[in-house]
């Protein structure tokens, strides 16, 4: 009932899997297409069953994220939004940090009826660079803007690289350049190197079609 | 000269003992899940420590260039504060995971009715999820309770080659050896078993089913203990490959039995060749937060 965006497409997925993990695969799928509430079940064991490693032909995505996320993607088509979130939710709060991820990685093809904004939100107060990289996914524009702003500054402080947040270019914003800018200040003080990121959030900011929203509400 | 801790308890130790243990050679170490030294009251918060063992701290590890596994349990000294018996209910959660390589530390502390419930159930969890058991022998009335501890591996059905008898001396080695279990050993700066005394039992009973550990936690300990057995075998005559066996091939062995190695066990052996002490992984270090 609930569509979920795939990683990547079934075929991709099975050409990446020998026989035996390409079977696996296929019992995870009936498993959770039989049942969406046996996700919890299937999600812990997805990657040693199928495969982990990069993804040949897609690139920056991982096979076990691809897979998990088709496992979404599988409950998702016979459960409603709340009752997926429900599940997700689930999912993620007794994930390890891979499982966690895939779950921000299905968030990101999520319609818009499913807010997963909570679950951002506790992979940005984490340090764990792959999961604030997840979270400032598609599913980022849930985020209000304080907390997007507050992603991005994160990004630059644990080196994620900010091409992984989404809709940069359209949100930053004045008040985002003035956070970076006293980053950028506290960095130079203390004699440390700016990372090149910095100028690209800089820019993304002069450019925004936000700045003339945010400067009319300043007024 | 490649290692791999198969017990130390990392989220007590800090980013200097990881360099220092990357460069000495580990390369891999499994976590059990112990006491934190302060007892804890609530489930809650053995959850959250179970989390950061298949989180955080693997996170932590992979900085330094190390595989992070770790061993889930309740464990025997807090087997007996009835809050926290509950802790059993959400074991098969943490069980299915990645990189969780046994069932442990299980076992005796003060050998009563409660540790030995408690011990008794998390043997079964080991049956049902096909994973090893890392079990712990009490500091006090040791020869006892390995004993008692033996005799419950058995009744569990869980094959004894699945099973780690850790923390074991001179006296409670040769118990746990003909009943044909694995054999745990922590060298210390100065309790439980040094380099030395371990050399001796290696020369005594071969290197079968023997692994070595440092079993670094909060208490006066060291990380490196594992690397200074492996010179003191050196010394002694063994050979390079004699150590590979004990502090490489015997952990991936015991611990490949789970299915849930995050490490390639064929990892070339790059710690001889003069690598940077102070290198960190891919570049990376691990600050508070920042990441230079």
């Amino acid at each position: 009932m609930t569509e979920i965006e795939p990683l990547a497409d079934h075929d991709t997925i099975r050409h990446a899997l020998d026989a035996s993990a390409q079977a696996q695969l296929e019992a995870l799928t009936a498993e959770v297409a039989d049942d969406p509430s046996r996700l919890g079940r299937a999600f812990p064991a997805a990657a040693r069953r199928t495969g982990r490693g990069p993804l040949p032909g897609v690139d920056g995505v991982l096979l076990e994220d691809a897979v998990r996320v088709r496992l979404v993607q599988v409950a998702a088509s016979s459960l409603d939004p709340d009752a997926l979130l429900a599940e997700l939710r689930e999912v993620y709060r007794y994930g390890d940090s891979d499982e966690k991820r895939a779950v921000l990685h299905a968030l990101s093809g999520a319609p818009e009826e499913v807010d997963g904004s909570d679950l951002l939100l506790d992979a940005l107060r984490t340090n764990d660079t792959r999961l604030v990289a997840a979270a400032m996914g598609p599913h980022s524009d849930r985020l209000d803007d304080d907390s997007w702003r507050q992603g991005v500054l994160k990004c630059l402080f644990t080196g994620v690289p900010v091409a992984s947040v989404t809709a940069l270019a359209r949100r930053a914003d004045r008040e985002l350049a003035e956070m970076v800018q006293r980053y950028q200040r506290e960095r130079e003080a203390a004699g440390r190197d700016v990372p090149l990121d910095v100028q690209v959030v800089l820019d993304a900011c002069a450019t925004s079609p936000e700045q003339p929203q945010h400067e009319q509400k300043d007024l | 000269m490649r290692i791999f801790d198969p017990h130390i308890h990392m989220t007590s130790r800090t980013t200097d003992d990881y360099e220092a243990m990357h460069a000495a050679g580990v390369r891999a170490l499994v976590e059990p899940a112990f006491w934190l030294g302060q007892p804890r009251t609530s489930v809650g918060s053995f959850t959250d420590y179970f989390d950061a063992l298949v989180g955080w701290e693997r996170f932590r590890a992979a900085q330094f260039g190390i595989a992070h596994h770790c061993t889930i349990a309740l464990n025997p000294k807090e087997a007996n504060d009835p809050r926290c018996a509950e802790v059993l209910d959400v074991l098969p959660r943490y069980l299915a995971k990645d990189g969780v390589v046994a069932v442990g530390e299980v076992g005796f502390d003060s050998m009563t009715v409660e540790e030995e419930k408690a011990f008794v159930r998390q043997l079964e969890l080991a049956v049902e999820f096909e994973l090893p058991a890392m079990v712990h022998t009490p500091h006090r009335d040791k020869e006892q309770g390995t004993r008692r501890t033996l005799e419950l591996v058995t009744e569990s059905g869980l094959a004894p080659g699945m099973v780690v008898v850790d923390h074991l001396n001179e006296v409670t080695v040769d118990q746990v050896d003909e009943a044909g279990c694995w054999m745990g050993f922590s060298i210390y700066p100065d309790t439980k078993m040094d380099e030395h005394r371990m050399v001796a039992i290696l020369q005594r009973r071969g290197l079968d089913r023997v692994l070595v550990n440092s079993a670094a936690d909060w208490g006066r300990s060291d990380p490196l203990k594992t690397a200074k057995t492996g010179a003191a075998m050196l010394e002694a005559g063994f050979s390079a490959d004699d150590v590979d066996r004990v502090l490489w091939r015997n952990p991936i062995e015991f611990f490949g039995q789970s299915g849930r190695l995050l490490v390639d066990p064929e990892l070339p052996d790059d710690a001889s060749t003069g690598a940077d002490a102070s290198a960190t992984f891919e570049g990376n270090s691990i600050l508070r937060g920042s990441r230079d």
